[in-house]
């Protein structure tokens, strides 16, 4: 009975979306306060029906209820109750329930917290939302019902894939979802603000921190789903632009450039109309991701079998949004195109820049992941874009930007004197010149682009370092400057990670007998065997790794291949021993016929500092948010 | 300076950028796509000569054989066999009777010497690429 409740949830939540997609719209336009004022109620309900599905759920999950297809499916009774709950959204219905929740959650989030709004702005904002989330609560229902009885109910589930019964499982989707979803806040504000014609400063401040909320979320879903890959593929690479990674990344440099522009909307009053496109482009590309994921048309390791009905429904929902929104922005955006004056040596024109640059790789990114569909899709045989593709043209075009944001902030807005930035900008040409030749001499191996990474870093870093010190002499600086900092720091710091990564690791494939001792990275591993150990639903071969340096015993370290009762695929759990400065990772292979071991040994120097840069950026994107400007602001609104 | 100027001017630094950009693309477009090839196109001499490549299909059953750290085994369409060489550690979803995709390219013995076997997430989750070479063989198979 419960599961149909639920089912019957979502339908409801579907009717009510529709009058919080349709009434407050219109009144909106025809001035019908009494239609106006159904925006936040709606909201409200549609949340409350959505929350208890998704309880639902959950729950029928942790009463391992297996007359429910997708609960049979994707738990079985062996699995521990933490990855039972993170199975909700395990598979395609559940994560689909995931978004229209998190939709759910963002526009309750908006309805809450802007009181202060002009009510026909919220209203129109809430509208908007509304039928986005009409459309994807249709798909869910006809499509991708997760409330599917099987009967009669299975004796125990087929359990989740071993892959996905891992922590990051509980914590990378809602996250990634989170940002993905959020930029439907900064997409409904756009459109509010395209339908109401009010298209001013304001607008930009509203929605300022709702992107960088959304873009926040963003950035820590892509960093965990990258350290979970790091760590429980067993692969030990940290980014394999993969087409299901790109689409996430995409909307990532997309949200980047949207961030900035909005910062020259709301200063200047300027790049309205790009800033606006940006905003449309950043929930398009959120949704093509999702299309991409969900339809199985991508060759990657995150496809999983489905559907192909459900890829034309959302290929078809993708294009009534993106073609609705573009045709509305045809006809109503600001045709100033570039906004209030500025010259050519202003911060307008360095944003201007970095936009350009991000949007660009944004393309490039883009091309290379669907370039392969188009070539099926034309029938012109079958291809796949490889990382070296991305590497080639990512990478040179994102140094021009970190040149970039070593300058940028210096500059002021309208205009600047460019030869003054730069005279007080030397000593951090120097500290970059110095680290790009230092560092990779240091390392024992110079090359051009491990010594072009660390030069752009650290040019990142002292040009950041300087400025804090000028603002600290002139006073307290801001959050959001300090954000903005933290954010470029992060980057500096994820750059450093990188180029130590590409340029000083060490990997090693190699045959080992107990005994053996491989080295890497000045580190000695001696293998001392392999030992069969049981777990809550699988057993385990358990080798036993000394890591040694320089005689002296560091730890010991426990890699396994696991074996899952309920499936027949084996799973290799790595075993790492991280430190600030290098990861030494190790991971069974298989055993070879004279008892011997296949085993991969690694040495990563900074790795870690990957995913620190990305928590920084986050980190910076937090303070940005919480700065005083946009509370003191509300504040003078409501008075 | 003219405001006139300004815009042309910014206009071309955007334009610089997306012709650097469309340049590298498509240089890297040109030497890092990898065809799929499917076992009876290698067979009939269709696969590139002095690219890397791809090939889609089933590891044939009881053809794993292990050498120290290299594996051999064979992948088939069920009509054409390719034997394949692989040196390092298969994924973990890589089995005998399983869909697989490997890149690499054809040695002077006619042996497919791999530079990578790619994994998936899911045992129930057949590569599109593999389905299509079992198709592909099928169909011709039946017009003979």
């Amino acid at each position: 009975m419960i599961p149909e409740f639920a089912h019957y949830a979502l339908i409801l939540a579907l009717c009510i979306a529709l009058i919080q997609g349709v009434l407050p719209l219109i009144g909106a336009h025809q001035g019908r306060r009494e239609w106006l004022i159904l925006a936040r109620p709606a909201a409200q309900t549609v949340f409350l029906l959505l929350a208890t599905a998704f309880v639902i759920l959950a729950w029928s999950f942790y009463i391992n209820d297996f007359s429910v297809l997708y609960v049979a499916e994707h738990s079985n009774s062996q699995m521990p109750v933490m990855y039972r709950l993170g199975a909700v959204w395990g598979g395609h219905e559940g994560s689909l329930l995931l978004w229209v929740f998190l939709l759910s959650t963002w526009t309750i989030l908006v309805a809450q917290l802007s009181k202060a709004l002009d009510e026909f702005m919220v209203a129109r904002v809430i509208g908007v939302l509304g039928l986005v989330m009409s459309g994807l609560l249709l798909f869910v229902i006809t499509t991708s019902n997760p409330f599917e009885r099987l009967l009669p109910a299975a004796q125990d589930g087929r359990s989740l894939n071993p892959l996905l019964q891992d922590p990051g499982l509980v914590f990378h989707p809602p996250m990634l979802y989170m940002g993905y979803v959020g930029f439907s806040v900064a997409f409904a504000f756009a459109i509010a603000s395209l339908l109401s014609g009010r298209l001013d400063a304001a607008w930009a401040r509203w929605s300022r921190p709702w992107t960088t909320a959304a873009w926040v979320f963003l950035t820590l879903g892509i960093a965990l789903g990258s350290w979970w890959a790091y760590y429980e593929l067993g692969w030990g690479g940290w980014w394999f632009w993969d087409p299901v990674e790109n689409a996430s990344f995409i909307p990532w440099l997309v949200g980047t450039a949207l961030l900035h522009s909005l910062a020259v909307t709301e200063k200047r009053g300027g790049f309205k109309s790009w800033t606006v496109l940006l905003a449309i482009t950043a929930f398009s590309l959120s949704l093509l991701g999702t299309f991409l994921v969900r339809s199985g048309v991508l060759t990657s390791v995150h496809a999983f079998a489905t559907d192909p009905r459900r890829g034309i429904f959302i290929l078809i929902f993708l294009v009534l949004v993106v073609g609705s929104s573009l045709i509305l922005y045809a006809w109503r955006a600001p045709k100033s195109s570039l906004g209030g004056k500025f010259s050519l040596s202003s911060r307008e024109t360095f944003i201007l820049l970095g936009n350009v640059f991000l949007v660009v790789s944004a393309g490039s990114v883009l091309l290379g992941t669907l370039y392969p569909l188009l070539i099926d899709a034309l029938h012109l045989g079958k291809i796949s874009v490889g990382p070296p593709y991305f590497n080639s043209v990512f990478v040179p075009l994102m140094a021009p930007l970190l040149v970039l944001m070593g300058i940028g902030p210096w500059t002021n807005w309208k205009n600047s004197d460019l030869l003054g930035v730069i005279k007080r900008l030397w000593l951090a040409g120097l500290v970059a010149v110095l680290a790009g030749i230092g560092i990779p001499s240091m390392m024992g191996e110079f090359t051009w682009l491990a010594g072009l990474g660390f030069l752009l870093a650290f040019w990142v870093i002292a040009s950041g370092c300087l400025q804090i010190a000028r603002q600290a002499k002139a006073g307290k600086p801001t959050r959001s400057f300090i954000g903005m900092q933290l954010a470029h720091l992060g980057i500096a710091v994820f750059v450093i990670g990188v180029t130590m990564v590409g340029a000083y690791q060490e990997e090693k494939d190699v045959r080992m007998s107990a005994g053996d001792t491989v080295s890497v990275g000045g580190y000695q591993i001696q293998f001392q065997g392999v030992n069969v150990v049981p777990g809550p639903n699988y057993q385990a071969m358990r080798g036993t790794f000394l890591l040694n340096k320089n005689g002296t015993i560091q730890t010991m370290m426990y890699p396994e291949k696991r074996n899952y009762f309920s499936s027949t695929m084996p799973m290799t759990e790595a075993a790492i021993d991280v430190g600030l400065t290098r990861d030494i990772y190790v991971s069974l292979g298989e055993e070879l016929p004279d008892k011997s071991w296949a085993v991969r040994v690694y040495y990563k120097p900074f790795v870690d500092w990957i995913w620190g840069g990305c928590l920084l950026m986050a980190l910076g994107g937090v303070l940005a948010i919480s700065d005083r400007r946009y509370r003191i602001k509300l504040k003078r609104q409501v008075a | 300076m003219k405001s006139r100027y300004k815009r042309a001017l910014i206009i071309i630094a955007a334009l610089v950028v997306i012709g650097v950009a469309a340049s590298l693309i498509l240089n890297a477009l040109n030497s890092n796509i990898a065809l799929f090839v499917t076992p009876s196109e290698v067979a009939a001499g269709k696969a590139p000569k002095d690219q890397a490549f791809r090939i889609g299909g089933m590891v044939k059953d009881e053809s794993v054989r292990r050498d120290g750290l290299t594996v051999h085994f064979v992948i088939t369409d069920l009509v054409k066999d390719i034997p394949v060489a692989y040196t390092g550690i298969l994924p973990d979803l890589f089995k005998e009777g399983k869909g697989a995709v490997i890149q690499g390219r054809m040695n002077a013995n006619g042996e497919f010497i791999a530079s990578e076997v790619l994994a998936k997430h899911d045992e129930n989750y057949m590569p599109p690429e593999a389905k299509h070479a079992l198709d592909q063989a099928q169909k011709n198979g039946s017009n003979k």
